[in-house]
């Protein structure tokens, strides 16, 4: 039975059903048990699991990590919250030189199943070094799996299935998105899910135009799909839901029946999602049914600025991706 | 029971035993490096025996180790197997790593190591997880981070002895003093001039000891050991040895002087010192010396020579090796 909760609620649930499930799942983060973490995602697993599987630790990123690489080749199921995202940065010898290479390095030898939870993103006028969105960096690890829910079912899933998986996940949470609301429905175990790991799909479907996005992004793909069906132009939102790996079969697709592709997220362009997606969509069956080229809308090419108007200029609106797709409508008219 | 005690006259027989493969085997190496039959590059523990030797033989089974870049010593003496070793060095399928790690990465799991590392302090932090986990599983055992004296100021080594402080991990944090950290010398780089005493600031007790004397490096990490395994959370030791050749290949050696390799060749080798140790408390004769030196020359002659008829590897052994689990993505 599906119940209404919000992102943050639905992750927390995700959480209980793996610790009340595996032993060798625990939590590890700052501030994570009697606080509840900064955004309260953990909120209430301190008292039902105790202090030896919600672990608070000392403000050492590179620690926190790096314990739960060692936990997890030893055993355990490490789910680790970074406070947010930014800091992660201080962590990223344990990331990307351990957890990432150790399974290949070691032939073999080890697996490294451990979670990293990294809540990001702007809006919340938390400034420069509280606002990233660095997934792309992850997602360009080879050794790493990258995954970005949109919805609350998604974060539950995405979650229980990051848990359940052997090699090291990065799951990236949009703060924006633990206070939205949508039907959850509660997993009873972690190997209910073990499938739904995790393909590109639809969360709205139109023949004239394919939007992709994964995150926070897919509602503001959802909102510009609207304002544009006022004017008769019906858009295909593709949610990519895993950035590593990529699924690209359902875009290539939807690509092909619509023949205009506009990707958009809220991390910088360059070098970005966004460019290796269009790059594989050009690189496909698709380039030959593409009316025009296809175009990003991305997160302005600058750090995120602290005051409101420049905040809202750096991420990418729905009037932004409105106004780009009245673009590609036009152009092969 | 300590897998390999040398206060008995068989414990001092395995102890020199493993000192001489560890020695034989950095030999080969550089053998085969210049006949330019080893690619890459590597790094030497000659002169650094003891230490290796010294601590994995107060460990049981059960226990763990994590190494470092310099760390053939670390792995032969924690148990793996020379010619398996020599293979991945070579590159070869029968290496630890399958020919994709090398000489920085040598890693047996099974067998209780968890991995060189060619990051400085890498495995700091490892090491506490691995610690951490040991106990919530309720499992008896104790972990031995092996790192060098220019880990102690990274990062890395404060953040992971002060969690391990914290949490009381069962970790006992084992820094190999070779006196530099490639060429700068642990004065010119460490503030204070000891790794030992910046246990105090964790509230953990730190030791300096002689990292050439098997005997003294034995009982010390056995004391150690004990202690960790006993509840008493993290311990501290910091063996002060010498390595005698350079860093890696590049090295020139332009940052000390012949002199100072000389006096410690020749007047403080580890395995010299425990050979005259051992004879001269009557745990060894001279014919057992010579037999034993016979004995770690013939297996290393051995190893190679079946190491290098292990095959290459081959690239389709590369597919999806990144990870364990599916590596593409779900379609519905």
């Amino acid at each position: 039975m599906a119940e209404v909760m919000s992102t943050s609620r639905a992750i927390n649930a995700a959480m209980r059903v793996a610790m009340a499930e595996d032993p060798r799942v625990f939590l590890a983060g700052e501030d994570i048990g009697v606080y509840g973490g900064a955004f309260g995602v953990t909120d209430g697993l301190l008292g039902e699991f105790g202090a030896e599987r919600v672990r608070d630790t000392p403000i050492s990123e590179d620690v926190i990590v790096g314990m739960a690489v060692g936990a997890a080749i030893t055993g355990m199921r490490p789910v680790i919250e970074m406070q947010f995202s930014d800091f992660v940065v201080n962590a990223m010898d344990p990331l990307v030189n351990q957890a990432a290479k150790l399974h290949f390095m070691y032939g073999g030898n080890v697996t490294v199943p451990m979670v990293l939870r990294l809540p990001g993103g702007g809006g919340t006028g938390a400034a420069e070094q509280h606002s990233q969105s660095l997934e792309a960096w992850f997602a360009h690890v080879p050794g790493l799996k990258v995954v970005a829910p949109s919805t609350p079912q998604d974060a539950h899933d995405l979650l229980l299935a990051s848990i359940n998986d052997p090699d090291p996940v990065v799951l990236v949470e949009h703060k924006l998105l633990y206070k939205a609301e949508g039907p959850v429905e509660v997993r009873g175990s972690l190997a209910e899910v073990d499938a739904a790991f995790a393909g590109t799909v639809p969360r709205r479907t139109g023949g004239d135009l394919t939007i992709v996005s994964y995150s926070r992004g897919c509602a503001v793909a959802l909102d510009a799909a609207e304002a544009l069906a006022a004017d008769g132009v019906e858009a295909t939102v593709l949610d990519l839901r895993s950035l590593r790996p990529l699924d690209l079969g359902p875009v290539i697709a939807s690509v092909t029946a619509t023949g205009r592709l506009l990707v958009t997220h809220e991390a910088p362009g360059p070098v970005g999602v966004g460019a290796e997606v269009v790059a594989g969509v050009v690189g496909s069956e698709a380039f030959d049914h593409l009316l025009v080229p296809p175009v990003r809308v991305t997160g302005r090419d600058n750090p995120m600025p602290y005051a409101p108007g420049l905040e809202r200029a750096t991420i990418p609106q729905v009037e932004d991706v409105v106004a780009a797709a009245r673009r590609l409508m036009a152009e092969d008219d | 029971m300590p897998r390999v005690d040398p206060s008995t006259p068989e414990g001092a027989r395995a102890a020199l035993t493993t000192m001489w493969t560890i020695r034989r085997f950095e030999e080969a190496l550089e053998d085969l490096y210049s006949r330019g039959l080893l690619h890459g590059t590597n790094h030497l523990s000659i002169g650094q025996e003891a230490v290796a030797v010294g601590v994995c033989g107060a460990l049981e089974e059960g226990d763990l180790i994590t190494s470092t870049h310099r760390g053939h010593g670390h792995c032969l003496a924690h148990g793996a197997d020379p010619m398996r070793m020599m293979a991945e060095l070579l590159g070869r399928v029968d290496g630890y790593c399958r020919g994709r790690g090398g000489s920085m990465h040598i890693a047996d799991v099974d067998a209780g190591n968890l991995g060189a590392n060619g990051i400085v302090a890498g495995s700091m932090t490892i090491a506490a997880g691995a610690a951490l986990s040991m106990r919530m599983q309720g499992r008896d055992a104790v972990v031995v981070c092996f790192f060098g004296d220019g880990a102690a100021n990274e990062g890395s080594f404060h953040e992971a002895l002060n969690l391990a402080g914290v949490w009381g991990l069962p970790v006992l944090f084992l820094c190999e003093n070779n006196q530099y950290g490639m060429s700068m010398s642990q004065d010119s780089s460490t503030a204070g001039g000891s790794v030992a005493a910046r246990g105090a600031a964790y509230g953990i007790e730190g030791r300096r000891i002689d990292g050439n004397d098997l005997d003294a490096v034995h009982a010390a990490a056995a004391e150690a050991v004990a202690g960790v395994r006993a509840g008493g959370g993290p311990a501290l030791l910091e063996a002060v040895t010498y390595r005698y050749r350079g860093h890696s290949k590049s090295d020139r050696n332009l940052y000390r002087t012949l002199d100072e390799i000389e006096s410690w060749r020749n007047e403080r080798d580890p395995v010299d010192r425990f050979e005259a140790a051992a004879v001269a408390s009557g745990r060894l004769t001279a014919e057992d010396v010579d037999a034993v030196r016979a004995e770690a020359r013939d297996l290393l002659r051995d190893a190679v020579q079946r190491a290098v008829r292990s095959p290459e590897p081959t690239v389709d052994d590369l597919d999806g090796a990144a990870y364990a689990g599916r590596s593409t993505a779900a379609v519905a």
